[in-house]
């Protein structure tokens, strides 16, 4: 190494960075932090002690009530049934529109006809106008189809709503791929579907995965739509955790509605902490490209 | 261009085809536009014809079910003298304002840090980005708690000796809006940091090297050409902080409920409950128009100056 040694200002002034890094990174984690142990005390830990206060044992009561048996609204069978409800309601809306954005993005990049390039744009607004523009008229069409508080409703409008976006990700990914491949294939004769399937879908793994993660992540944090369109038997887990945080028998049960929000967390923290980098690629990709 | 001389090398061949294989013929040719066919179902009725219904619905008088006797702009001048609605705005430009602020601030300046060749940068950015994984109810949820007037943050400042301390930020309906702003930074301002490292390590290092060797100090070099050459990433930044935040709705449903009374409503929130809740759906839908006024106002120079941009780059 040709670098000069540190000198002694410059070793505080690496101390002092790393210091920073460090109190910042305290602050961030705390939330969480404070939730975990909160959900391990009981109540009458939570009233003498504080936030930060460890609890005396390990105490997963708080975590049983809030799987089995925590009232949200008038139902007291906690949240578990509405767990398993989001992903009933995430997993065919992340399949149908991942499938149709790279469809769309395969055509717009590799097929385009005239006009194509507007309705490309004309989806990419749609991307971004408040959906409070369109509840209403959603909410009359799924009731005149019947599908009004039911699972395939809300899978329907998840799929509408994140089109747009599964297809911006996939255009803007084939547009970068060789032109020439599809060219070739084209020459040769190949059909529509099978330069999709051959050609470009086994390139297409990056951006598979980055949009996957995208929607699954937001389709699971939905709050608005399944807020407005599920019932009360259908609803999604964001919107029974606020319901069992918001019903109050008695005295308020700190350690369950903690523990209630980490359940309602965690499928997104593992795809965070499993697949974090395609996270980020998915939301520097959303936002920059445009 | 391409497909332009495709088509023309078919319709060679198609002429001399039997009448079934042409019929084949167009309809591969057509192919493509029948697999975009559910999304220009989606783009024309589902966005723009709903926008159209719902501009409809603000010109009727429409209570719980809608009712097509037009008023012409009655509910927007209603909306405007509802005192609920302004305490909305007057939240939604506070928040916004702050959020955004503050957002941009602490991202550029952890960017900025982190840029510094720090050992385990991977894992620490991790830590300042998780939140933004994570739905605004769970946040709301988290923070509910944290700043619980009796239980939370002031209890533990009371148990360490400072026994002045208070915060009661929750309950008050003056400071209510800036308990939405922490919440609200807290997730999203790791979310500026990733788009901002991600720019710095655009930034052409033979600049950065030339500088150097001119004898410009690092705050200089940050000051002077690298911050300034962010400034599409600041502009990104801003346009998807300011479409969160006009959009807020969940957090305020999860950590304030609105309240006290409707002091912390957001906009979002307003048109939430007179269209759905309290059977006003003629002035919940003028609400919503007035939403998205306010989003085109942003997004429109953006996409305008974007797509410029990009002709002239």
């Amino acid at each position: 190494m040709v670098e000069a040694p540190m000198t002694v200002t410059r070793r505080a002034a690496r101390l002092g960075l790393y210091a920073i890094l460090a109190a910042v990174a305290f602050i961030y984690l705390m939330p969480v932090w404070v939730m975990l142990i909160t959900s391990l005390k009981d109540v009458e830990e939570i009233r003498s002690g504080n936030l930060l206060s460890l609890p005396s044992s390990l105490n997963f009561d708080a975590w049983v009530t809030a799987w089995g048996s925590a009232c949200a609204g008038s139902s007291c069978e906690g949240i578990s049934s509405y767990f398993w409800n989001s992903f009933q309601i995430v997993i065919p809306a992340v399949i149908i529109s991942t499938l149709l954005g790279a469809l769309n993005g395969y055509v717009l990049s590799f097929w385009r006809f005239r006009g194509s390039e507007l309705m490309f744009g004309l989806l990419l607004v749609g991307c971004f106008i408040p959906l409070q523009v369109i509840l209403l008229p959603m909410a009359r069409t799924l009731a005149f189809f019947g599908l009004a508080n039911s699972t395939p409703g809300l899978v329907l409008v998840h799929v509408i709503v994140g089109t747009g976006f599964t297809t911006m990700f996939f255009r803007n990914f084939y547009i970068g791929l060789p032109q020439e491949l599809i060219k070739a294939a084209k020459l040769d004769g190949a059909g529509f579907f099978f330069i999709f399937r051959r050609v470009v879908l086994p390139l297409s793994t990056p951006i598979i995965v980055v949009t996957v993660i995208w929607q699954f992540t937001q389709i699971w944090n939905d709050f608005l739509l399944g807020i407005v369109y599920s019932g009360a038997e259908t609803q999604p887990v964001t919107v029974a955790l606020n319901n069992l945080v918001n019903t109050s028998f008695g005295g308020k049960q700190y350690n369950v509605d903690m523990a209630a929000a980490l359940i309602a967390a965690l499928p997104t923290l593992i795809v965070y902490m499993v697949a974090g980098k395609y996270f980020v690629k998915g939301l520097t990709a959303g936002a920059v490209k445009g | 261009m391409n497909q332009q001389t495709n088509t023309a090398g078919r319709s060679i061949n198609s002429a001399a085809l039997s009448p079934l294989a042409r019929l084949q013929q167009a309809l591969a040719d057509q192919l493509p536009k029948l697999v975009m066919a559910p999304t220009f179902l989606i783009i024309f009725v589902c966005i723009y014809g709903y926008i159209g219904w719902t501009f409809l619905l603000s010109l009727t008088k429409s209570r719980i079910l809608p009712v097509w006797k037009f008023v012409g702009f009655e509910q927007y001048e209603k909306l405007f003298m509802n005192d609920r609605w302004m305490v909305s705005l007057e939240n939604l430009v506070i928040f916004s304002f702050l959020f955004i602020a503050l957002c941009l601030l602490i991202g550029m300046v952890l960017a900025v840090l982190l840029d510094q060749k720090i050992r385990n940068e991977g894992f620490i950015r991790g830590i300042y980005l998780y939140p933004m994984a994570i739905s605004f109810i769970v946040t709301g949820t988290a923070w509910k708690w944290l700043m619980n007037p009796s239980l939370g943050l002031e209890k533990m400042m009371h148990d360490w000796g400072w026994t002045s301390f208070s915060f009661d930020w929750l309950v008050d309906p003056d400071m209510v809006v800036y308990t939405l702003v922490i919440a609200a930074v807290w997730q999203s301002s790791g979310f500026v940091m990733a788009l901002f490292i991600a720019g710095l390590r655009g930034v052409d290092d033979e600049m950065i090297k030339a500088a150097k060797l001119d004898g410009a100090s690092m705050p200089t070099i940050y000051r002077r050409i690298i911050l300034p050459s962010l400034k599409p990433v600041f502009f990104s930044c801003f346009v998807i902080l300011s479409h969160i935040a006009i959009k807020s709705f969940d957090l305020v449903a999860a950590l304030t409920g609105g309240g006290p009374g409707y002091a912390s409503d957001l906009p979002a929130n307003f048109m939430y409950a007179h269209a759905f809740t309290r059977g006003q759906m003629g002035l919940g839908a003028a609400s919503a128009m007035v939403m998205l006024g306010g989003v085109l106002a942003i997004l429109v120079p953006y996409l305008y100056s974007e797509l410029r941009g990009k002709k002239h780059g």
